[in-house]
């Protein structure tokens, strides 16, 4: 009798076991693939590590690197890009790898804090400077941008491309119907959503399940609020997150989420973009990567179906996302790597790479005629804005002061306790 | 003479068992540095001050625990371990074992029943995940049918907790959220003790209820008072293979509803993950890896414990 059940409960353990294992393949897999990325290394191959996998941006890549092949048929290249989590699965393996003194050739890592509080500060990046000047793409980038990539006057990493994170889109057809101008002021905004929601209609469109969302929303805010200069000062830790200012965007904050959909805890960004696309919401506040997923994924057509706009009072601010590559200290054979930072940071890679990805060149003097109409747009406002960094997508300050901050908007979101929120803000604030 | 060569049998190993012991050397050896080495490894980080990207080693003391105690996160986390978990192993149990009695009652199409219930544990967590994010969406799935009769339940966005109180940082109750991911779980796991409890009523002899019948017990009584004593072994054993899942558990929350509006779905298990790799804080990380061993070992070492006294 015993022995039976002994055998049953082993059974049992044998199947949680295989059950389980499921995830730890997961892993392995992130191991595998770092294993072998690691050997082509020591080859003579650069390896170029990102988290491109999805549509449009994959296509992007693999354009990058048919260009880089066409002028370098001797240099093997790799494309170790590691999939899921929006780049949560990629920098956990790249992580891991950096601190084991495994570095990739290169690696796709946010310009701003992510790279300078990240890896410039851990010591494991080789400064560019040199390589700037022999290429002479001092002046082909906005000063702004060049500062979000430098630390302690030296630079490190080469931008690709650039995102946009203070937009608001909306479905054109529902602000015709309810006669609804583009807010260009906060109380034009609140004023827009009062009357929407009158009519029915969810005024925001929110999608916070992963956290980030939320905190895009409130870092708009922040910006419309204290001004691109002040913005900065606040993430370099020269203004206190106990400025009266920031109470009052905590408050503007509050105010907006009562626009927002009862559902958003369940929605991801892209499931609260489609309440815009089916006309259920009006406008949804996304990086402008939101473009691609209109025009391409749910068969939108850019001025027709669906506008954009700046952030209310953010207009003539630019909140910047850019995806950068460097040179990390210890790669075997950084001459070849540099040569792809060449092609990289070339109007001709750019325009390659960016088209497809859906986002702009990170320098001023590309090709315009290569973009379609909301590029052109932006464009023209990235040459003549102000750019500031952005929080939410780890530009503005550390990872770890993002993460706290993220825990402290997605309580607030629920709870609308204004004093708890800003107390944790200036709590998480010894992190910068 | 013959308890003589018993005797000497007992001191040196036969052949085979030193064949045994080669083929066993090499995955114990494994196992010691793979898993005991790493779990010391990680009670090592937990009392460091590594929370950058840069490993810092200097020693912290208790501090990233300390700090995890008096996080409203983490307390958010360990009552909604303590309820789903509650929750979970008590519908698993009752459901598996009323469907293993149903099913027993000599069915016709029998397996039919057993393997449709089996089936959900051939999926992984994450397929139950992303299935019952939609289900009990409340703008999709279930809440289509339910509107028509009046009632639209939030599922796993309701932010209420049931019968709070003010306790630390946080309410402490029911989260009403994470009954939808008991749902979910119950859903999955439940063929799997159902399977046990099959087993263990097959393993009753007919006998021991024909001598009961005998004795003038009704139905009912043959079951309560034969049945189910028999069945305790295998009640332990769900528990204790529930627990550990239930406790450890990532992969379904991670896919169904993530951390929660005010972490009313966040367990330990995601809290480590996006706080080691997102937020780059591997000594708080590591402390809650050991917090979670800590809590899996409640259920498990006595469990080992009364096996091992069973043995000797």
């Amino acid at each position: 009798m015993k022995k039976a059940y002994g055998f049953i409960l082993f059974l049992a353990l044998a199947l949680v076991l295989a059950a389980c294992s499921s995830d730890s393949s997961g892993k392995s897999d992130g191991d595998s693939e770092s294993k072998s990325g690691d050997s082509d290394s020591a080859g003579g191959k650069v390896e170029i590590f990102s988290w491109w996998t999805g549509a449009g941006e994959e296509d992007g890549l693999l354009a990058l690197i048919d260009l880089f092949k066409e002028k370098h048929p001797d240099i093997e290249i790799e494309n170790a890009a590691v999939a899921g989590g929006a780049g949560t699965n990629a920098k956990a393996v790249l992580a891991t790898r950096m601190q084991g003194d495994d570095p990739p050739s290169t690696f796709q890592v946010h310009g701003g804090a992510e790279l300078n509080e990240g890896w410039v500060a851990a010591g494991k990046m080789e400064p560019l400077d040199d390589f700037y000047e022999e290429n002479e793409l001092m002046d082909k980038f906005p000063e702004e941008l060049i500062d979000l990539v430098s630390k302690d006057g030296k630079i490190y990493s080469v931008p690709v491309n650039i995102h946009r994170g203070n937009v608001l889109f909306y479905n054109m057809k529902v602000f015709e119907e309810n006669g609804i101008e583009v807010p260009t002021t906060f109380d034009e905004f609140l004023a827009a959503a009062d009357k929407l929601q009158a009519a029915g209609i969810t005024p925001l469109a929110l999608g916070d399940k992963e956290g980030w969302p939320a905190t895009q929303v409130f870092e708009n805010i922040l910006l419309g609020v204290l001004g691109p200069d002040d913005y900065k000062k606040l993430f370099a830790g020269e203004i206190g997150f106990d400025d009266k200012r920031v109470k009052e965007a905590v408050d503007k904050f509050d105010k907006i989420l009562d626009y927002a959909n009862e559902d958003h805890a369940s929605r991801n960004w892209q499931d609260s973009a489609q309440l815009v696309a089916n006309g259920e919401a009006a406008m949804i506040n996304m990086g402008d990567w939101a473009k691609g997923y209109f025009n391409n994924d749910l068969d939108l057509e850019t001025n027709k179906d669906f506008g954009y706009f700046a952030f209310p009072e953010t207009d003539g601010d630019f909140m910047v996302i850019t995806d950068t590559f460097g040179l990390p200290k210890g790669v075997e054979n950084p001459d070849d790597v540099k040569e792809f930072l060449k092609v990289l940071g070339s109007v001709e890679g750019q325009d390659a790479f960016n088209p497809l990805k859906g986002s702009i060149p990170a320098r001023v003097d590309a090709d315009k005629s290569k973009y379609d109409e909301y590029g052109k747009d932006a464009m023209e406002d990235f040459n003549n804005s102000r750019l500031v960094p952005s929080l939410a997508h780890g530009s503005a300050a550390s990872e770890g002061f993002l993460t706290k901050v993220n825990q402290a908007v997605n309580i607030f979101v629920t709870q609308r306790d204004a004093d708890n929120f800003t107390q944790a803000l200036q709590n998480a604030a010894s992190e910068l | 003479m013959e308890k003589e060569i018993q005797i000497k049998r007992k001191r040196r190993l036969t052949k085979d068992q030193w064949t045994a012991i080669a083929f066993l050397i090499p995955s114990f050896l494994l196992i010691l540095v793979f898993v005991y080495g790493f779990i010391g490894w990680t009670g090592y980080v937990s009392l460091s001050n590594w929370n950058t990207l840069v490993p810092d080693f200097s020693f912290a003391g208790l501090k990233n625990y300390i700090f995890l105690f008096h996080d409203f996160r983490f307390q958010a986390d360990l009552r909604n371990t303590l309820f789903f978990t509650v929750l979970f192993i008590g519908l698993v149990i009752i459901l598996g074992m009323g469907i293993a009695i149903l099913i027993d009652q000599k069915l016709k199409g029998e397996s039919i029943f057993r393997n449709i219930f089996l089936f959900p544990m051939a999926l992984s967590f994450i397929v139950t995940g992303v299935v019952w994010q939609w289900l009990l969406n409340p703008s999709t799935g279930f809440n289509h049918f339910l509107s028509k009769v009046g009632i639209e339940p939030k599922w796993y966005t309701d932010t209420n907790v049931l019968a709070g109180f003010e306790w630390g940082n946080i309410e402490f109750g029911l989260p009403v959220a994470i009954i939808a991911v008991v749902i979910a779980a119950v859903w999955q796991m439940t063929g799997f003790s159902l399977a046990m409890y099959l087993a263990g009523l097959r393993g009753i002899p007919e006998e021991l209820r024909e001598a009961a019948r005998m004795d003038g017990a009704s139905e009912f009584q043959v079951y309560r008072k034969v049945v189910l004593p028999m069945l305790l072994p295998i009640t332990v054993s769900v528990i204790i293979i529930m627990a550990h899942i239930s406790l450890k558990i990532f992969d379904l929350i991670y896919a169904m509803t993530g951390s929660g509006a005010n972490f009313v779905t966040d367990v330990p298990g995601v809290y480590m993950f996006e706080t080691t790799f997102r937020g780059n804080y591997y000594a708080n990380g590591a402390a809650i890896a050991i917090i979670m061993l800590l809590l899996v070992a409640i259920f498990i070492v006595p469990y080992l414990w009364n096996s091992r006294k069973g043995d000797q």
